[in-house]
């Protein structure tokens, strides 16, 4: 603990305030990311910054990490006039960012990737002895000497951690740290970050969980619509308190009403599956998964990501399929070896993870977008061979209306469209194709509260409605709110099912760690 | 300093201001060089862009350059749309011209209302055949097509030396590596009393038509569309990736064959070892210049052929040597890609702020 203390003492020296920013603006064009921004973050304060999707949390790290230049407004970092013209620049002055989307080579060695990070070190025996020591000071085990592919994404984060106090900051920012870890590992992480401000360094801490930010945070910067409208001790404030200042509107509880007698239903689908090795050697093969689900009620698949849940929404959807007819099997018929179109003809439909690219293309318009998976609905497609854009118009056009897409037009492209009113359309297009079966995967990621809350109200009703709906996602309290029966997949395998009543957040956490789960 | 900013709405002008630019450019530096040569820009622009046109046998030449042009073009903005490089569309165009010529030479003094309709259909199976084989490899062996379409190209064109050096020689042409003219119910009409355009560039023209029609209302046509823009949406569509590689190459390669069995009826009227100036080739360019719109297709195979036209007005009236053809299609291929950014990002001039 002394050697905490000194380092404490050194970095207090100066002064209470770390970093100041003030009347910060920053435009794109005509649109206002960021309008006279005020932030102060003090010595050893963990400060969050709270918004939804696109209230300007990220433009404003990208200029105090110096990404971006502001348009105007001036910021301050130790009582020295602060304006990073570079990444590297911030780094000189003392400031480190953690990413979202993590900087690492694939390919490399964890030492290897921490010296790329280092101005002028190499990969050799000093700089080990020094990260070493650093892990051992902050509690971060990483193994040096192995190769960052084999990491699981919480491994991958602390080398990135390892890099950035490397560089001895005064200041850490971390964008959306636990999207993608499991309770444990945000647990770990917890403890690093205290210890941190232990330390008298200041973090700056982005996130959307507002649980996380009420356990960690000592003050909390509320953002909307490029403005910050309150700084709160997120202490003193309920997650739903926080939650309406950050939306601006009253939340609605979501709660899965009692799974009605749903349980006691024969199952509509069931999958029953010994190993699948997926086409792309990045994806996991999956091994002795069982499922089955009945109607009207809704299955939660959660795992850390990379754990195979990609391989298996491809089985599902039928991109993948199986030469066993009888590994899936839909209202007493075997479907494993139809392809996508067979499937979707015989009510089987989905929304995977990637909106753009793989739900919808972003180069067309949302009436285009509507032909990809809805075309034997409607008319649309008239004599299995010539397009009718009056009628994928008007699909597209009630999709919009009834979901409440924000959006100019049914001619507005696919990319055009933000994250939650993207994957509303979506769900909707096939939600209006009456699905018996509906398989989608993290709905909700990169969305703001309240378009959360609408999509999750869209697939509570899918299943009220009579679907069985099978979630596959990373965000444990969408699956504890949303689904009747949960269960994890880890290194490909599925655990057991249960009831989610009776499910713990920890219970889960464990279950997504492959506790559990027999070999 | 100079910025380069993504736009935040692209509208669908700027596609074509920016090929204004391109062209605006190549004339430019066009100019620019023909003054490096000491020659008169405006006169001699003049002279080798502006008076080809005036007269019908010089609009007729127009025409007969752009045929193949327009007719591949289509062909092949169908299949980069759809993603598949089909690089040889000249193999092709000499595959449908030898094998529909050779159509031609085995009637050859047979009239009949039917021997164009199996010239042309010959040529096409030609061509058909020679866009099969690297859809065949990409499908099974996942070759790359763009290697294997261009190398067959060469296959194609030796094939085409062979016979006419061979068993296609014309018997009483003192041993000229040529093939018998051929005879009036093996070629196409005509269209001007002067110059070589001939009723290929109505076809050409419907092809354009059919093309954009395919685009638009097919439903082939927007599952070779999306294949192209995202293999894995296309396969969450249900849309195979196979049949696209498929379409888009028997497509290129039967109307390529098409084009160089037209070549061949309509403009040369024999086989020799040389039936194309590189027209599969300068196709890649007529694509690209009409942004892959198959009605654009039409000016930008036109705009092309000029260049042709020009390149030899060049020769005949500046002296200048007969690579310029390509120094201005490579100019203007070269001013297109560049100006393509400025549809998706603008330039702003500015200082750091």
């Amino acid at each position: 603990m002394t050697e905490s203390v000194a380092i404490a003492e050194r970095l207090s020296a100066s002064s209470k305030q770390c970093l100041g920013v003030r009347g910060l603006s920053k435009y794109f064009g005509d649109f206002a990311a960021n309008r006279d921004v005020t932030l102060s973050v003090d010595a050893g304060e963990i400060h969050a910054l709270l918004g939804e999707n696109g209230a300007g949390k990220s433009t404003l790290v990208k200029m105090i990490y110096g990404i971006l230049k502001p348009d105007s407004g001036s910021m301050e970092l130790l009582t020295n006039p602060y304006s990073p013209d570079s990444p590297s620049d911030a780094k000189h002055s003392g400031v480190g960012m953690v990413f979202q989307h993590f900087a690492v080579f694939d390919a490399l060695t964890v030492l290897e990737n921490i010296a790329l990070g280092l101005e002028g070190r190499f990969p050799d025996e000093t700089l080990a002895a020094e990260i070493a020591e650093v892990c051992e000071r902050y509690r971060l085990h990483v193994e040096l000497n192995r190769r960052v592919h084999d990491l699981g994404a919480g491994e991958r984060q602390r080398v990135e951690i390892i890099r950035v106090l490397m560089q001895d900051p005064r200041l850490l920012i971390l964008d959306e740290p636990t999207s993608v870890l499991t309770p444990q590992e945000t647990e770990q992480l917890f403890t690093t970050l205290d210890r941190l401000s232990d330390e008298g360094r200041s973090i700056i801490y982005i996130s959307h969980k507002l649980d996380e930010v009420r356990a960690l945070c000592d003050r909390a910067t509320l953002m909307r619509a490029g403005q910050v409208v309150d700084v709160v001790d997120p202490r003193q404030e309920s997650t739903r308190s926080l939650g309406e200042k950050m939306i601006g509107e009253r939340l609605n509880e979501t709660k899965r009403s009692k799974a009605s007698n749903a349980e006691k239903q024969k199952a509509r689908l069931t999958v029953r599956v010994g190993d699948v090795y997926p086409e792309s050697t990045r994806n996991v093969v999956l091994n002795d998964v069982y499922l089955s689900v009945a109607p009207g009620s809704i299955l939660g698949i959660s795992g850390v990501s990379g754990n195979g849940q990609d391989t298996l929404f491809d089985v599902l959807s039928g991109e993948l399929t199986l030469p066993n007819p009888d590994s899936m099997v839909l209202d007493g018929e075997p479907i494993a070896h139809l392809g996508v179109e067979q499937r979707r003809l015989r009510g089987l439909l989905g929304a995977p993870e990637n909106r753009l690219g793989h739900a919808a293309i972003p180069e067309l318009t949302l009436w285009e977008n509507v032909i990809l998976t809805a075309r034997h609905t409607r008319g649309i497609l008239k004599n299995e061979h010539l397009i009718s854009g009056t009628s994928a118009k008007a699909f597209a056009d009630e999709v919009i209306s009834t979901f409440d897409v924000r959006t100019q037009s049914v001619n507005a492209k696919a990319s055009s469209l933000s994250g939650g009113n993207l994957q509303k359309f979506l769900i909707g297009r096939e939600l209006l194709g009456q699905p018996k079966v509906f398989i989608v995967s993290n709905p909700t990621w990169g969305v703001d509260a309240k378009a959360q809350l609408f999509i999750h109200q869209m697939i509570m009703k899918m299943a009220d409605e009579g679907a069985s709906v099978i979630l596959i996602s990373q965000d444990i309290d969408e699956l504890l709110s949303v689904t009747d029966r949960i269960c994890a997949i880890c290194h490909g395998k599925l655990s057991r099912t249960f009831p989610t009543d009776e499910m713990t957040p920890e219970h889960l956490g464990a279950l997504m760690l492959g506790q559990e789960i027999d070999s | 300093m100079i910025f380069v900013e993504a736009r935040a709405v692209t509208r669908w002008y700027h596609e074509w201001i920016a090929v204004l630019i391109a062209l605006l450019l190549t004339v430019a530096t066009a100019s620019a060089l023909l003054a490096s040569l000491g020659l008169d820009p405006v006169s001699s622009l003049h002279r080798i862009f502006i008076r080809p046109l005036t007269s019908v046998y010089g609009v007729s030449e127009l025409l007969a350059k752009a045929t193949p042009l327009i007719t591949i073009g289509v062909a092949l903005a169908l299949g980069f749309r759809a993603g598949v490089w089909n690089i040889g569309a000249e193999g092709q165009l000499v595959m449908g011209g030898l094998c529909g010529g050779a159509v031609a030479l085995a009637f050859w003094g047979i009239d009949g209302f039917w021997v164009m309709p199996l010239v042309l259909l010959g040529g096409t199976l030609g061509g058909l055949v020679w866009g099969a084989i690297p859809a065949f490899l990409k499908v099974r062996f996942n070759a790359n097509e763009i290697l294997v379409s261009l190398m067959l190209t060469y296959v194609a064109i030796l094939l085409l030396s062979v016979m006419v050096h061979g068993p296609l020689r014309d018997p009483e042409g003192f041993n000229f590596p040529e093939s018998r003219l051929f005879h009036d119910a093996a070629t196409l009409p005509k269209l001007f009393s002067a110059g070589r355009g001939h009723i290929g560039f109505i076809f050409a023209i419907l092809f354009a038509v059919l093309g954009t029609w395919v685009v638009k209302y097919w439903h082939l046509g927007f599952e070779m569309r999306v294949t192209g823009l995202s293999t894995s949406a296309a396969r969450f569509a249900g849309y195979s990736r196979d049949r696209t590689v498929w379409m888009a190459l028997l497509i290129g390669g039967a109307v390529s064959g098409f084009a160089g069995v037209v070549e061949v009826t309509g403009n040369i009227g024999q086989l020799v070892p040389n039936i194309s100036p590189s027209y599969g080739f300068t196709a890649i360019i007529v694509a690209f210049l009409a942004r892959l719109h198959p009605l654009a297709v039409i000016p930008a195979g036109l705009l092309v052929a000029l260049s042709y036209l020009a390149g030899e007005a060049a020769q005949l009236s500046l002296g200048v040597p007969a690579a310029t053809t390509q120094v201005f299609q490579g100019l203007l291929l070269f001013f297109l890609l560049g100006t393509s950014l400025l549809v998706n990002y603008r330039i702003r001039l500015g200082r750091v702020v």
